[in-house]
């Protein structure tokens, strides 16, 4: 690991000036960065440790039924509080599917969101790699890329967004706070990861010194709270990242789908937002020819980045399945193996 | 620049001074303390064989700054009997063979203690690989892991009714 200089702020403040120059990073819990600090992917000149600033850490509901999330609440905490959970259960549902026990007490929500891609040659120094070094080239493109992006992807950079409690919360059009240099400012989630373009190296839409300060979900989040599920498919049933996911949530009135919402996970470079498949139903009966319709909608425009047609026609049965649970009914608790298709309950139909 | 911290590792307060920031809480624990019951198995927080606690939660110590942890209460294998006496989770292990080769043993071990401290199992088994995920056994003694985890969770959960009782 290359050395570097580590520094305590006091105060957000100062935190984002001592980040603000060139070769800083923040450090929260480090689960992702000090992994990356070791295989040599990741050299920051300066940590700018933001563990210990005060007010960062709690999970707020604002008066107008907003919830805010501060960055540095750990993925379980979130998943196991049991007022966050019932209110946006895919959410909890997505966290404890990801990572290990051991990652989810020290994994932080800022964290979270900008975690790097676990693309093998994005890890591999040896390997070329636009997205660690702008113009190298892309190995992956001609490599082992069967888990690789369907959607969004560019000839320069095919690697996909890892996260899976990204996928719901971009579904529920979570907004991110950001502290910068210019003060105060929030973006929605669906703005914050970029595609690749030709630009596969600027992954946010961050500046130098931005820090997240918190997630927070608008008080419409909530209406979804009795229809909404999250389901990942991955190499083992737990401690891996997904295949492909959705998440799906639904507004059910009068038995038709006033509002849906849909995202998909492990298929491009952001969380993937399927607004088109969103559009067909709305007022429609939650059966499984409209969510087949809405499923084609979703993958419109996909297309294999090399030998990963499969993913294709898997987010396809996916999205399907996902929505076919949400219209079930979010269960009381959430399944001994979260998110996992393999769960046994009852009334899943598969596509 | 030096930089000093204090921890309190299995109950006595320990200061230092990290002569370079890189210094992981796993790496502290084995070459400061020298204790080296908290294994080094992949360190990039793949295995679990560093699992310790931190503040009563169980972490990768390999993926942690001990820079970073300024006045944390850390728990390790080293900590967890009194005296003579196995704490039941160690008993377990021996009584249901948990182990072959006893590398991964440590960090199964404070994984499984951290695991019951969150009570999120109950006395489910597939709950149970599913929160012991993150701690990898090479040997492939799963089904005995799993077992003493059940036989200790049942005893501690009859040994806490007793004493509300």
């Amino acid at each position: 690991m290359k050395p570097f200089d580590y520094v305590r702020p006091a105060s957000v403040a100062e935190a984002v000036a001592a980040a603000a120059q060139p070769g800083a990073v923040f450090l929260a819990a480090g689960t992702n960065l000090l992994d990356l600090m070791k295989g040599g992917v990741s050299r920051p000149d300066r940590l700018v440790d933001v563990t210990h600033l005060d007010g960062l850490d709690q999970i707020e509901t604002l008066a107008d039924g907003s919830v805010r999330i501060g960055a540095l609440v750990s993925n379980a905490d979130l998943a196991h509080d049991a007022t966050f959970a019932k209110s946006y259960p895919a959410v909890a549902e997505a966290l404890l599917s990801g990572a290990s026990a051991q990652l989810r007490n020290a994994a932080t929500v800022g964290g979270n969101l900008l975690q790097r891609t676990r693309c093998a040659y994005f890890y591999d120094t040896a390997s070329r790699c636009n997205k660690r070094e702008a113009g190298s080239g892309c190995d992956a493109r001609d490599g082992e890329n069967r888990s690789h992006a369907v959607l969004g992807w560019s000839e320069s950079c095919i690697a996909t967004h890892p996260s899976d409690f990204c996928v719901p919360l971009v579904a529920l059009d979570a907004v991110v706070e950001i502290e910068g240099s210019n003060g105060r400012r929030e973006i929605a989630l669906d703005q914050l990861h970029r595609l690749p373009d030709d630009a596969p190296e600027r992954e946010s839409a961050l500046e130098p010194g931005d820090l997240i300060v918190a997630v927070r979900l608008p008080p419409a989040a909530r209406a979804f709270a009795s229809h909404a599920r999250y389901l990942k498919v991955r190499e083992r049933t737990s401690y891996a990242f997904a295949i492909v996911s959705a998440a799906a949530a639904l507004r059910i009135e009068n038995g038709k789908i006033a509002e849906a919402r849909l995202a998909l996970g492990g298929v491009a470079a952001k969380p993937w937002r399927a607004r088109a498949a969103e559009d067909v139903l709305r007022n429609v009966a939650p059966t499984a020819d409209a969510f087949q319709e809405a499923a084609w909608r979703a993958l419109e425009g996909a297309k294999p980045s090399g030998d990963n047609a499969f993913k294709i026609e898997l987010a396809r049965r996916i999205v399907v399945r996902a929505l076919l649970l949400a219209a079930a009914g979010t269960p009381a608790r959430i399944p001994a193996l979260p998110a996992s298709p393999f769960a046994s309950i009852s009334g899943a139909i598969h596509a | 620049m030096n930089h000093s911290i204090s921890l309190t590792v299995n109950g006595a307060r320990r200061d230092f001074v990290l002569d370079d920031p890189r210094v992981t809480l796993l790496d502290l624990l084995r070459e400061r303390l020298h204790l080296t019951g908290t294994k080094k198995g992949c360190d990039r927080g793949q295995c679990g064989a560093c699992t310790i606690l931190v503040d009563g939660k169980r972490i990768n110590s390999c993926l942690a700054l001990a820079i970073s942890h300024d006045g944390a209460d850390i728990l390790t294998i080293e900590g967890v009997a009194r005296g003579d006496q196995l704490h039941p989770v160690q008993a377990a292990f021996i009584a249901h063979d948990g182990f072959q080769c006893g590398f991964c043993t440590p960090g199964q071990i404070m994984s499984a203690i951290g695991m019951m401290r969150e009570g999120q199992t109950g006395n489910d088994p597939e709950r149970v690989r599913e929160c012991m995920s993150g701690n990898l056994c090479r040997c492939g003694a799963y089904a005995g892991i799993v077992d003493a985890v059940l036989d200790a969770q049942g005893q501690m959960d009859e040994s806490n009714q007793r004493r509300s009782a």
